[in-house]
């Protein structure tokens, strides 16, 4: 397999990946859902995470495992965190085919027909300090290195830095969207924890992409 | 934390399981945690179900039962239900003649039933929706995700439900339930914080002699914090508000002083004689009323008034024979 593409099994092990670091940090995620929402972030993500991941040996091609996931995410989860990390991956399924390995354009093409997804259905844009505000850098700087010539994994690396560059930037925003937004300013000076848990989903795939 | 739980992660479950055991009008589906009535309503007739996170009980699973909700779903604590139960919910009670989601305007609610309706069409159903968001301590409501739902959901639940018995069809009673979406105001406010099971320790802290106004129910901040007042100025903090929003008067009102959980109910009456004072004062005829526990935030001391200015039609179906859990009467 060359570098530049990306595997089924690598797939099966980012999601697997990221149920881990949801559930290391579902305490951390219900703090900072608890300072500006309604502090069930943490338990929903994990509930969810797990549940998927014991669905990931019944596909046999990306478009089934990433759907299996997005449903997964949407019948376990509820809330807004259910049907966003649901529509996008299955939004990425749908935009896949039936194939055991994606190149790295290809891989690109699927996030973006995620993030689209997750949009129309959270009529979110940038900067109103939800998960999109990580998502949408992180999945631009994964564009640039793959357009720079880096290979995939290095090119998920650059995305998981840019994702926690897009978190670390929604501390000072005033939230607009979702249940932080009630507060008005004082939403202000808090992590939003729907872009924090985003850029796990980033962290996991450049794991799993490298090994 | 000091709850009457067995393992937190089961408290939906468990509940579900008291549920059933205590009232033999209804039928709970466990493996879709939906609460349907144990005798459907006659055939030809539009349906209304509801739903959202659980910790408001009553709300909605108490409101299930002749005259009020066919059936409603029940989301983890304070957590929007999924799209898969409302699905099960909306084909289980459809009889032909359409069913009505009532939901409140929270974001992750709103995604969710918005995908279930997707769903419901897709096998045939008619699915028509209100969203009820009838908080005023929401401010500059353009910047958010617009006013929260509150206590008119529970008044609405009613006022749709006896309609739906008398057989009114899907577009009236959509129509009706805009109509009582549209006239219904709330705000609340809390003395302390709750504890969400899953989390273990309150969602925020508040000080001994502060109180936080503008709150919702889901033991988030509200509008601002101040120090304590008496019944009287709280109930002012409530009123104002809302009698500022839309006018109250020249109709018939139903008003309803509602505890948010661990409130003792003595100090809700006196806030209800705070309250119905400041609205005699501003000529406002409150014709109806409720005060108890019926929208609740899990063990959040405080209340919120819900003011509805309804009309003739409303008062009568308000009237109209009711038997949950949660209101009974008339039968």
């Amino acid at each position: 397999m060359s570098a530049t593409e990306v595997t089924l099994d690598q797939l099966a092990a980012w999601l697997r990946r990221f149920a881990e670091i949801v559930e290391q940090n579902k305490a951390y995620l219900t703090d900072l859902d608890s300072a500006i929402g309604d502090a069930d972030h943490g338990a929903n993500m994990a509930r969810g995470t797990a549940a998927v991941v014991t669905h990931l040996d019944e596909a046999n091609t990306v478009d089934a495992l990433l759907k299996k996931a997005g449903m997964t995410l949407v019948s376990t989860v509820g809330g807004t965190s259910g049907p966003l990390y649901g529509t996008l991956l299955m939004k990425m399924g749908m935009a896949t085919g039936a194939v055991t390995e994606l190149s790295g354009e290809e891989f690109s093409k699927a996030f973006h027909a995620g993030l689209e997804g997750l949009i129309a259905r959270g009529k979110t844009e940038l900067g109103d300090k939800t998960m999109v505000d990580a998502l949408t850098p992180a999945i631009e700087a994964f564009d640039a290195a793959l357009a720079d010539g880096a290979d995939v994994h290095a090119a998920t690396e650059s995305a998981a830095k840019a994702a926690a560059a897009g978190r670390d930037a929604t501390t000072p925003l005033v939230a607009r969207k979702g249940r932080a937004s009630y507060l008005g300013e004082r939403s202000a000076g808090h992590m939003d924890p729907g872009a924090t848990s985003s850029t796990y989903l980033f962290d996991a795939l450049a794991e799993a992409i490298g090994t | 934390m000091k709850k009457l739980i067995n393992n937190p992660d089961n408290v939906i479950a468990d509940a579900l399981k008291g549920i059933a055991a205590s009232d033999k009008d209804v039928r709970v589906d466990f493996e879709n945690r939906v609460i349907y009535r144990a005798t459907p309503k006659d055939g030809g007739k539009v349906a209304i179900i509801s739903g959202g996170g659980s910790g408001h009980e009553p709300m909605h699973g108490g409101f299930v039962g002749t005259g009020m909700l066919d059936a409603a779903c029940a989301g983890e604590v304070f957590t929007s239900p999924t799209p898969d139960q409302m699905l099960a919910a909306t084909t289980t009670v459809d009889n032909g003649a359409g069913v009505l989601h009532i939901v409140k305007n929270y974001t992750g609610d709103v995604m969710n039933f918005e995908m279930a309706a997707e769903l419901a069409a897709d096998a045939g159903i008619e699915v028509a929706t209100v969203v009820v968001a009838d908080d005023v301590a929401v401010q500059d409501s353009l910047y958010t995700a617009g006013r929260r739902g509150v206590g008119t959901t529970v008044l609405l639940e009613k006022i749709v439900g006896a309609a739906a018995e008398e057989g009114g069809d899907l577009a009236s009673i959509q129509a009706l339930a805009q109509k009582v979406a549209d006239n219904g105001r709330s705000m609340g406010m809390a003395l302390t914080s709750c504890t969400v099971p899953s989390a273990g320790k309150p969602t925020f802290d508040l000080p001994e002699n502060e109180m936080e106004i503008g709150i919702g129910i889901h033991g988030e901040p509200g509008r601002h914090r101040e120090p304590i007042g008496d019944a009287h100025s709280v109930a002012e903090q409530l009123v104002q508000p809302i009698l500022a929003d839309l006018d109250f008067t020249g109709a018939p009102v139903i008003a309803m002083l509602n505890g948010m959980g661990g409130t003792p109910l003595i100090e809700l009456y006196v806030m209800y004689a705070e309250v119905i004072a400041l609205l005699e004062d501003a000529g406002v005829k409150v014709e109806r009323n409720l005060v108890g526990n019926y929208i609740t935030s899990l063990e959040m001391a405080g209340c919120s008034l819900t003011l509805l200015r309804a009309d003739d039609e409303m008062i009568r179906l308000w009237d109209a024979p009711v038997q949950s859990a949660g209101l009974r009467w008339g039968l």
